[in-house]
């Protein structure tokens, strides 16, 4: 059961586009906010408001780079390994995420905070090397910009709802 | 930013902000529209563009005027105008920069474009790294209806016109045309083949005009100055226009710079983007972007315009420039390239699906030392293939492979006779990186901070 406000949030996407389905990814989106991810509880919220099979769905959950139909941290790191931020040995810094947090690529950290992704290109390429953490750019990177990061997002965390 | 050269589209570019209405209003800013908007007829809106030979600037260089004409004038019901934000291309961040420095330059291209079709409705189409351009845009959207420039009886006339943003979740294939249609209509967004164009049938199975966000921003200068004096922007005998070149790697002060089309590759790269980082020596740029060959030192005079690249083998792609240097092993470079279409294909149609992954393979085999002379021959045979694809994907993921083997040959057979990359690589992991235990070493790009205005 959906909170009501959510559900009124869901249902005014749906309304504000001239077919509920071009409010699909919209609504995906608010789903995976409020669940961490998309859980299968959540493909069913999403297939009833917008009138559409979880088929439908998954056909789109599973092709988007955005979407996420497994469990992620807190915040997911989109590391680019563009071309651009690969000259600047991008392929280490996605190594070095991977190995300050403990995670293999994709994975997600011990403590549930975050997970490292590639990224085919983030459009920040004249800031190279540069990664994208819940829609935030953090650019021209170094290793001990990289701890200061990672250290401020430490702070102030909200505890997602989860699917159970 | 540059004070020499005519600055149509970045004209309100400020530091680190978006220029507001009124800034715009003060530059002439809607004026073109409030002399179109029920005082042209939307045909004569398609004339000029037609005369100023806009192309578009999203890559394939199609003239906007011709696209626009492929609306049928006796369809009854909407239309719509679909503005591309998409730019997933690697090296390519200009739209991003354009939204950020002059929004209603925008909106006023868009209610054009939607006056000349006679578009009902716009749908802006973004991708998720670039939230916050669609916040921006749905904050200035509302402005502009305020304003009386977006909405119902846009300007006391009976003439109504909205734009809505449309969220992607990020796939690079969402850029091409009946794709991103598709993105919008909530289906798996596979490109289209062969017709009809979505001119004829897009959106809805409504005719629609895709086009490119720095396309339309460029049809407030044309309504407002003439297409002779968009003409005269250019430098180069055939072209029209400015044009937004984004240039990264290794140059003094990467960023995004408004030049004249025509502007040789020399110029953008050793005058308006700083020559070369301190230190490095220049070998080749991609110069249209990630579906575009590497260019040869001997071509840097090339003007930088659809036609003459194309008559040098070339492409002017999204103008992207991607500039790379001496100590930059090639073949690895075209390995992170590669990767970066394989992992984008839809893999809606098999050579794009099959053959790209095999071209990665070849490439991975090369950059690690295990690489023969037979591998070459198979990329070459493979090169082919890829045109035969459902879209410009695989044709464009294929053409810096093809840029390495014609350019750069010396470079891939060093990689077989010394059994290894001569750049000192290791060996690039099933990720397509190199991993592993060597020392963490990496660094930002030149240009300090406080520079870059967005």
């Amino acid at each position: 059961m959906l909170p009501e406000a959510l559900e009124k949030e869901l249902h005014r996407l749906v309304a504000a586009v001239p077919r509920p389905r071009e409010a699909a990814v919209d609504v995906m989106y608010v789903l995976q906010r409020h669940y961490g991810y998309l859980c299968d509880e959540a493909m069913h919220c999403a297939a009833r408001v917008l009138g559409m099979t979880t088929l439908e769905l998954e056909s789109l959950a599973t092709f988007y780079d955005y979407l996420y139909r497994r469990p992620v941290g807190r915040y997911v790191i989109h590391v680019c390994d563009s071309v651009v931020c690969w000259m600047f040995h991008q392929d280490s810094i996605f190594d070095y995420l991977c190995r300050t947090l403990g995670v293999p690529p994709g994975g997600t950290s011990e403590d549930g905070l975050f997970t490292v992704l590639p990224a085919a290109c983030i459009g920040n390429c004249h800031n190279a090397p540069t990664m994208l953490i819940n829609g935030r750019f953090y650019d021209r990177l170094t290793p001990e910009r990289i701890e200061a990061v990672l250290a401020e997002l430490r702070q102030g965390i909200e505890e997602p709802v989860r699917c159970k | 930013m540059q004070v020499d050269m005519p600055q149509v589209l970045f004209k309100n570019r400020h530091l680190g902000r978006p220029a507001t209405i009124d800034e715009y209003r003060a530059g002439g800013g809607y004026e073109a529209l409030r002399a179109t908007i029920g005082k042209r007829t939307p045909a004569e809106v398609l004339q000029l563009v037609l005369d100023a030979d806009l192309r578009g600037r999203g890559g394939a260089g199609f003239p906007a005027g011709r696209k626009w004409q492929g609306v049928p004038v006796d369809h009854v019901g909407p239309r719509y105008v679909v503005i591309n934000t998409d730019e997933m291309e690697p090296g390519t961040f200009k739209d991003r920069i354009l939204v950020n420095a002059d929004p209603h330059l925008v909106i006023e291209g868009i209610v054009l474009c939607a006056y000349s079709i006679g578009a009902s409705e716009g749908v802006f189409f973004i991708r998720p790294s670039y939230e916050g351009d669609a916040v921006l845009i749905e904050q200035e959207c509302r402005v502009a209806r305020e304003n009386g420039y977006l909405g119902k009886n846009i300007l006391g006339t009976d003439f109504s016109f909205d734009v809505h943003v449309h969220r992607s979740a990020g796939r690079y294939i969402c850029g091409e045309a009946s794709a991103q249609i598709k993105a919008i209509s909530g289906q798996r967004p596979n490109p289209r083949k062969g017709g009809p164009r979505t001119a004829v049938k897009g959106l809805w199975d409504c005719p629609t005009i895709v086009n490119n966000l720095e396309t339309l921003a460029n049809l407030p200068g044309i309504v407002r100055n003439g297409p002779q004096w968009f003409k005269s922007l250019a430098r180069s005998a055939t072209g029209s226009g400015t044009k937004l070149y984004s240039v990264s790697g290794q140059v003094a002060k990467p960023g995004c710079y408004e030049l004249p089309i025509g502007v040789t590759i020399r110029e953008i790269i050793f005058e308006h983007a700083g020559g070369m980082a301190p230190g490095k020596t220049f070998k080749t740029v991609i110069p249209g972007g990630a579906s575009t060959p590497y260019l040869p030192e001997s071509l840097l005079d090339l003007e930088m315009d659809f036609d003459p690249m194309r008559a040098a083998g070339q492409r002017f792609g999204t103008a992207s420039l991607m500039v790379f240097d001496q100590g930059t092993c090639l073949v690895g470079a075209t390995l992170s390239l590669i990767e970066f279409f394989a992992r984008e294909s839809c893999g809606w149609c098999t050579p794009c699906r099959e053959g790209i992954p095999y071209i990665r393979e070849l490439l991975r085999r090369l950059e690690g030392g295990e690489g023969t002379e037979e591998h070459i021959a198979m990329i070459q045979d493979m090169l082919p293939v890829l045109d035969a694809a459902y879209c410009a994907f695989a044709p464009g993921a294929a053409e810096p492979v093809r840029g390495l083997l014609t350019h750069f040959m010396d470079e891939v057979r060093a990689h077989i006779t010394e059994k290894r990359c001569p750049f000192g690589n290791p060996p690039p992991s099933l990720r397509g990186k190199a991993c592993g235990t060597r020392p963490i070493q990496f660094g930002p790009t030149p240009c300090p901070e406080d520079q870059c205005p967005i």
